[in-house]
């Protein structure tokens, strides 16, 4: 499937690829195995969706390609983490930030205490010119009209959509070239949604690719490239992000088509198998 | 009055001190999650050193002082470094004693290298005092407020302004959100070490200078300090010097009104109470608020 062929032209060290992950094996304390050989890439300038359902294993991804999971006592056992073509497993988190690898972590972590302003100086510590601050401050300000309006707010503050907003502008400050968004959805009303998908869009025309996390797979998949389905830690499907959007199993776990209910899309599928023979 | 007003002002200088400990003390606890009990042993190792860079090394005062904070500094980072990250995630009782073993080694040290006899810091201001609107101030209390607000002051604008501050700030928030941005927690742990032996070495200059006298028991002005930090909330930079003025002011009235004499309206109090007050106001301030002055209902901690 795509998974191989993407997979396949990291290996060879053909093609361009920013983010490549291939087998990738994940053990938490030893001796919960997460993810069971998970492979996808993220071509430079583009989105890349990663649905799956809670408990997946799509943090975990992040966590191993940012260097965060020794701090939750987890380790890869398998497998390669690649960036430009070059293996990065087991680089520190500042040193993932530094190559141009920026997060927004799930449930946001933004800095509560801190100003809006100070939020954005933490995302740019590992810029030293004072000219790259500023540009990726004004840079933000742009993206984010309503940041600069509260910069000096104390960011605990802040509604929900506004600390999204915070996150995603945090995670720019060091001028990412790849930035991974741990479901940017979460929690919000459905006009904030459709806003951040447009300012995502919007990243990424500026020429920062997008590894886009997400449990919303219409929003995710509406805006793109290509996706992948992670199920147990397994990556059970993966095609261009339309014909995702048009796969009936996808819109039957994913996008609340048909009928409710179905615990996982592997569920689904066997599911439908069973009606289609039984009918 | 005069005498109320000078009792004041002196205990201001004494909360100056305390101050300047409770300070140390914030810092690493916000930003490591450690209860520093060796605070104390930093605060007599600053004011050896200022004693061997001004009488060994023959530096003026002025120069010996920052000279002293500088190396406090560097052993303070190095004991975080060396000792304290090897601790992170034990359980916060054996982090506790990991620190009281580190103050009585540098108790020891203190004393292996310079000895038992109490030594003589010198007096660069003098025991002469000065009259300002009828009040009579020791030149020496007048210094302590001074140079600790200094202190203080430059602390207050590295923490807020500086990118490092930001980061300690941050760090102190959420650990694992501000290593994703590429913060050095470990780093952030260094400094604080660093930030809080530079400041606990002006603690102890301050202490032994002008006739208190260098000796290796002048760390026990950290457990004084310590009322002063849980009053005014254990995660607050600016509750620990708030803690530190109110006990510094209400120790030195109560020394001051107690005993025996004209004027001595705390007598019923006996003559050593004043060295227990602080903790007497702690508990009260406690009773009414369970989290210090300033501090944070819950701190939270990865
Ligand atoms: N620190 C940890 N130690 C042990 N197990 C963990 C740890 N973190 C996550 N897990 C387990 O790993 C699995 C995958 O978790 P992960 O957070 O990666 O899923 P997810 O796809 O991001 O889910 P969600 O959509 O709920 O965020 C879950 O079963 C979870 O319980
Ligand atoms: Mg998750």
């Amino acid at each position: 499937m795509g998974a191989m062929r993407q997979a396949d032209t990291i290996a060879t060290g053909e093609g361009t690829t920013l983010l490549g992950v291939t087998g990738l094996e994940v053990v938490y304390s030893d001796v919960i195995l997460v993810l069971r050989g998970v492979s996808l890439a993220v071509p430079p300038g583009s989105i890349v969706a990663l649905l799956g359902a809670n408990g997946a294993g799509k943090t975990t991804l992040l966590r191993a390609v940012t260097g965060l999971l020794p701090l939750h006592r987890g380790r890869i056992t398998k497998g390669h983490v690649t960036l430009d073509g070059r293996p990065v497993a087991g680089r520190d988190p500042a040193e993932m930030v530094r190559a141009g690898l920026s997060q927004v972590m799930e449930g946001r972590r933004i800095f509560a205490e801190l100003t809006v302003e100070d939020n954005l100086r933490a995302g740019g510590y590992v810029v030293r010119s004072r000219a790259g601050l500023r540009e990726a401050y004004e840079r933000v300000m742009g993206l984010f009209p309503i940041l600069a309006e509260r910069r000096g707010q104390v960011a605990g503050y802040l509604s929900g959509g506004e600390q999204q907003m915070l996150s995603m502008g945090r995670a720019l400050m060091p001028s990412p070239r790849l930035l991974l968004l741990d479901e940017p959805s979460l929690g919000l009303a459905p006009i904030i949604v459709e806003q951040i998908a447009k300012i995502i869009k919007e990243i990424n025309a500026q020429g920062t690719a997008i590894l886009l996390v997400e449990q919303n797979a219409t929003m995710a998949l509406s805006i793109a490239d290509y996706g992948y389905v992670l199920e147990h830690g397994r990556v059970v499907k993966d095609a261009p992000a339309p014909e995702l959007l048009a796969d009936r199993d996808i819109q039957e776990f994913y996008l609340g088509v048909g009928e409710a209910g179905r615990r996982s899309y592997r569920d689904v599928k066997t599911y439908r198998r069973r009606k289609r023979w039984t009918a | 009055m005069t005498n109320f007003l000078q009792l004041c002002f002196a205990g201001l200088a004494l909360g100056a001190l305390y101050a300047l400990v409770a300070l140390g003390f914030v810092v690493i606890y916000k930003s490591t999650g450690v209860i520093n009990f060796a605070q104390g042993g930093l605060v007599i190792l600053g004011a050896y050193l200022t004693y061997n860079a001004h009488h060994t090394w023959g530096l003026p005062f002025y120069l010996a002082v920052p000279v002293a904070m500088a190396i406090c500094a560097l052993v303070g980072a190095a004991t975080e470094r060396v000792v304290l990250r090897r601790m992170v995630g034990q359980p916060p009782f054996a982090v506790i004693m990991v620190t009281i073993g580190l103050l009585f080694i540098l108790e020891q040290a203190v004393t292996s290298i310079w000895g038992f006899n109490q030594l003589d810091l010198g007096d660069p201001w003098g025991i002469k005092k000065v009259t300002v609107g009828g009040l009579n101030l020791a030149q020496k209390d007048l210094w302590t407020i001074v140079l600790a607000a200094a202190a203080l002051a430059a602390f207050f604008v590295f923490f807020r302004y500086s990118r490092m501050g930001v980061a300690m700030r941050a760090t102190a928030f959420d650990q694992e959100a501000a290593v994703a941005q590429g913060i050095s927690a470990r780093r952030v742990f260094a400094v604080s070490w660093a930030i809080a032996a530079a400041v606990a070495t002006i603690a102890g200059v301050m202490l032994a200078a002008g006739g208190g006298g260098l000796h290796s028991d002048l760390d026990i002005i950290a457990l004084l300090a310590f009322p002063a930090i849980i009053l005014g909330g254990l995660d607050s930079p600016g509750g620990a010097i708030v803690g530190g003025i109110i006990i510094g002011i209400t120790q030195n009235l109560t020394a001051g009104y107690q005993g025996t004499g004209a004027n001595h309206y705390l007598g019923f109090l006996g003559g050593g109470f004043s060295s227990v007050m602080p903790y007497v106001v702690m508990i009260v301030i406690l009773m009414v608020r369970p989290y210090g002055l300033f501090g944070t209902r819950e701190v939270r901690r990865i």
